[in-house]
């Protein structure tokens, strides 16, 4: 693969010392596209994700190894702030700031910050933000209202937006969909679709469907081991493991 | 780095340390109370510390003219606490787990939800008002200060905090026990008593040990009812003393002052270890459950 | 038939409750009524006469009206830089560690110290320091009360912040981590935006308790019946001009500080209803 945007280096995740959640995961992440992580609950998905943006640095008893590059350089050994900043991340259940407008919502990443910016820059941002996750014309009209007040597909595409306001290189996704309705999801799956032009996204999944109809590469995991990667199309249709084979038949959890 | 990172990750340490330094000061004033009284009350605890009463100003004069140590005690004081505690006790912890009961029983009815109003407002009560209170209710039409009326005082303030622990405590129990009961067709008293109470021992029994703990300290509400007195009473009639009415006394009594600190010791020692066992058997009663 | 006796009997054991709630109320009024009526409650309020010589009795309730509230507020001040700090220990930097525990259970057992110990304390050990810093030449004064009831009211307010804390989402925390926020950020913005109500209700309550603290103040202000013209002076406080004279007290004094018993009564039971409702409220959210 051509200058990956992401690679995994032989990277272990372990809680306590001792419990290996993720075991020698090495693979490439490619730019612009959409990676799914897919596997059975508790097989460290979500925690190999977690880790691309260093959340693991917030708790005491989980402990990273390897290496995780970004553009060459190794992530694990950056400031966490600067990661950040520049992979964005959404997590399962929509979290917009209870206690801002959606506009600040949208704006929560620079004021996070301290990033001053003018009111043009603002309008702009918001606007530029709230059109790509298809939202600015259901909520123009109401941006000074708090985020809560929407539906919950509307406040996880509003999460993105806040997520991409920053413009970020990276989004990670953990199950951003599971705890959405069938027509929320779908519209959210179209704009990753969309979205995926100018971000890469890496994005973990319960939903086999889901991965199946959006993302270009996958990865299965099981057990805290990168079982099997590649082109989703190829591991869909022709599985070489017998593990990636029972899950998507659904043999497994 | 760019400075403006540099400046944000300066104040996040700071606000760090400051945390853990200022957290750490507030610890500061109970290990300094603990200390100072330990330090001074230890060497008056005796024999007949324990077993004299309060003395005289006149056999205090005498014994600091001869050179020798204060003679005397809190005797009175500790027969007084226990005697006005139990006398509470036995009318408030009965009421206030029937109390409780119906509150954790009738919880949507307006009658229970005015109720729980009131124990809150009862709770929250200044002590120098209940005080003042059982005074009125008390000591006027009898015309005397007593026991009797202490322990009404102190009653009062026990009251709210066993309704209080006892309903939250029922309410934490599943529906389940109260429900499989009741389906056997037992009656809904003999659920409540035999299956409910029982199951809830625990957490009722730490709310005893913690409004215990409560009113053994307390002294404003005694002030004008037991008033204080420096006989050894067993009446429940007559003024009467207490451990906390003592300390106050010997506060304003510039010849007694030494006694402050043994006073305050075997006060301090009863009121956090009932705290602190009443915390303990809290954590394992939940635990349990 | 019995589930009905049951129900009458609980409900009469409960009107303890509402029947010593009703007899406070009543017996205060009843009982102060006296001194409305010799002075009239707008007068009694807002004078600042307090003497007993007899043929000339004046009572009015502003210096000690103005001595609890000075004495509550001042604590509040002193306690908030120890209880939020306090408080964002337990509930959020060290959360569910031991030395989280620890702490709680060190800031609970300052709750469990009878207030008489705590005044010995302030009158023997803070005194003096006041003295020698040349603050207040006796030592007394409203200030000095104030300190220690801050510690007292630091128990009350930070172990209820803190649950409040404690409640914040994490994945809300953590999605302010992932745009970049560093820790104090996430607590400036998220935190206390989102507990932010709790918190304060928290300190509502622990206001209600620092204005009917009796003992502690009695030792520790002085005692003066004057108005207090600055944080150092000498003064009194409702609870405390109570404790202290009502023993002595008779006929229109006696009504007079039961008057002032009402008043404290009635602000108490405000700032308690007050805070009550608006846990209930955050507790919601």
């Amino acid at each position: 693969m051509e200058s990956p945007i992401i690679t995994f280096n032989n990277t272990c995740i372990s809680y306590t010392k001792g419990v290996m959640a993720v075991k020698n995961v090495s693979a490439d992440i490619a730019r612009n596209t959409i990676t799914a992580i897919m596997g059975p609950s508790g097989c460290g998905k979500s925690t190999l994700l977690r880790a691309v943006n260093l959340m693991h640095n917030l708790y005491d008893n989980i402990h990273v190894s390897g290496q995780i590059l970004f553009n060459g350089q190794d992530i694990l050994k950056m400031e966490p702030i600067e990661v950040r900043k520049q992979i964005g991340m959404v997590f399962q259940r929509p979290t917009p700031f209870a206690t801002m407008s959606i506009y600040d919502n949208v704006l929560a990443g620079y004021q996070l910050n301290g990033i001053k910016l003018s009111k043009a820059e603002k309008d702009e941002t918001v606007e530029r933000c709230l059109r790509s996750v298809a939202l600015w014309e259901e909520v123009k009209d109401v941006l000074t209202k708090k985020g809560t007040f929407l539906s919950g597909g509307q406040q996880q595409r509003l999460c993105i937006a806040r997520a991409l306001a920053l413009k970020p290189e990276v989004l990670l996704m953990d199950e951003p969909t599971s705890a959405l309705d069938p027509i929320a999801t779908q519209r959210i799956e179209e704009l990753l679709v969309e979205l995926q032009k100018e971000v890469t996204i890496l994005m973990v999944t319960h939903n086999m469907g889901q991965a199946k109809r959006i993302s270009s590469n996958s990865l299965f995991m099981y057990l805290g081991e990168l079982v099997e990667q590649g082109s989703t199309v190829q591991l869909f249709d022709n599985p070489k493991d017998e593990r990636t084979k029972a899950y998507l038949t659904g043999k497994m959890g | 780095m760019e400075k403006g990172l540099k400046k944000r990750l300066f104040t996040n340490k700071l606000t760090t340390c400051l945390i853990v330094v200022l957290s750490a000061l507030t610890a500061v004033p109970l290990f300094a109370i603990l200390g100072q009284v330990f330090y001074k009350g230890i060497d008056q605890f005796s024999w007949s510390f324990f077993t004299e009463t309060t003395p005289s100003v006149y056999r205090v004069m005498k014994a600091v003219e001869a050179g020798s140590p204060i003679p005397g005690g809190i005797a009175n004081g500790i027969v007084g606490t226990v005697i006005m505690l139990f006398m509470s006790m036995v009318v408030a912890i009965p009421a206030g787990i029937l109390g409780g009961a119906f509150l954790a029983e009738n919880r949507k009815t307006t009658m229970a939800k005015v109720i729980s109003y009131l124990t809150d407002l009862l709770q929250g009560t200044p002590s120098v008002i209940i005080g003042i209170v059982v005074y009125l209710w008390v000591v006027v039409p009898t015309k005397t200060y007593s026991a009797v009326a202490g322990s009404v005082a102190l009653c009062i303030m026990m009251l709210p905090l066993i309704i209080r622990s006892t309903e939250e405590t029922l309410k934490i129990l599943p529906a389940s026990l109260k429900e499989s009961g009741l389906a056997l067709g037992a009656s809904r008293a003999t659920v409540m008593f035999k299956i409910q109470l029982p199951a809830a021992f625990g957490g009722i029994f730490t709310g005893v040990l913690l409004a215990v703990s409560r009113v053994i300290g307390e002294t404003a509400p005694l002030l004008f009812t037991a008033l204080g007195c420096s006989l050894m009473r067993y009446t429940i009639d007559q003024p009467i003393s207490a451990v906390p009415l003592l300390i106050w006394e010997f506060f304003n009594d510039p010849f007694l002052q030494e006694f402050i600190w043994g006073a305050s010791l075997f006060l301090l020692f009863f009121v956090l270890t009932l705290n602190v066992l009443s915390k303990q058997i809290a954590k394992k009663w939940k635990v349990q459950s | 038939m019995r589930d009905k006796l049951f129900h009458i009997i609980l409900l009469v054991v409960s009107m303890f409750v509402p029947l010593v709630c009703g007899g406070i109320i009543y017996s205060l009024v009843t009982d102060a009524y006296m001194a409305f009526e010799h002075f009239g409650l707008v007068n009694f309020l807002t004078s600042t006469d307090w003497s007993y010589t007899p043929g000339n009795e004046q009572y009015g309730a502003l210096p000690f009206i103005t001595g609890t509230l000075l004495t509550t507020l001042l604590a509040l001040l002193f306690c908030i830089p120890f209880s939020m700090p306090v408080s964002l220990f337990v509930g959020e930097y060290f959360k569910g560690t031991k030395l989280a525990a620890t702490l709680s259970t060190v800031v609970d057992l300052l709750a469990g110290i009878p207030s008489i110990i705590y005044g010995i304390w302030g009158f023997f050990t803070l005194r003096p320091i006041i003295m020698a810093l040349n603050i207040s030449p006796q030592g007394s004064s409203i200030l000095t009360a104030s300190l220690v009831l801050a510690i007292m009211i630091v128990p009350y307010a930070s172990s209820l912040s803190a649950e409040f804390i404690k409640m914040v989402p994490n994945d809300l925390k953590e999605s302010a981590y992932s745009l970049g926020a560093t820790h104090a950020e996430v607590v400036r913005k998220v935190v206390f935006p989102v507990a932010g109500s709790g918190i304060f209700s928290s300190y509502i309550l622990a206001i209600g308790r620092a204005l009917g603290e009796t003992m502690t103040v009695t030792m520790l202000i002085g005692n003066t019946n004057h108005m207090p013209h600055s944080i150092v002076s000498t003064g009194n406080s409702m609870a405390s001009v109570i404790a202290n004279q009502f023993g002595e007290a008779d006929g229109l004094r006696l009504s007079a500080l039961i008057a002032i018993g009402l008043v404290l009564f009635v602000i108490t039971a405000l700032v308690n209803g007050v805070g009550k409702l608006l846990i209930k409220r955050a507790r919601i959210d």
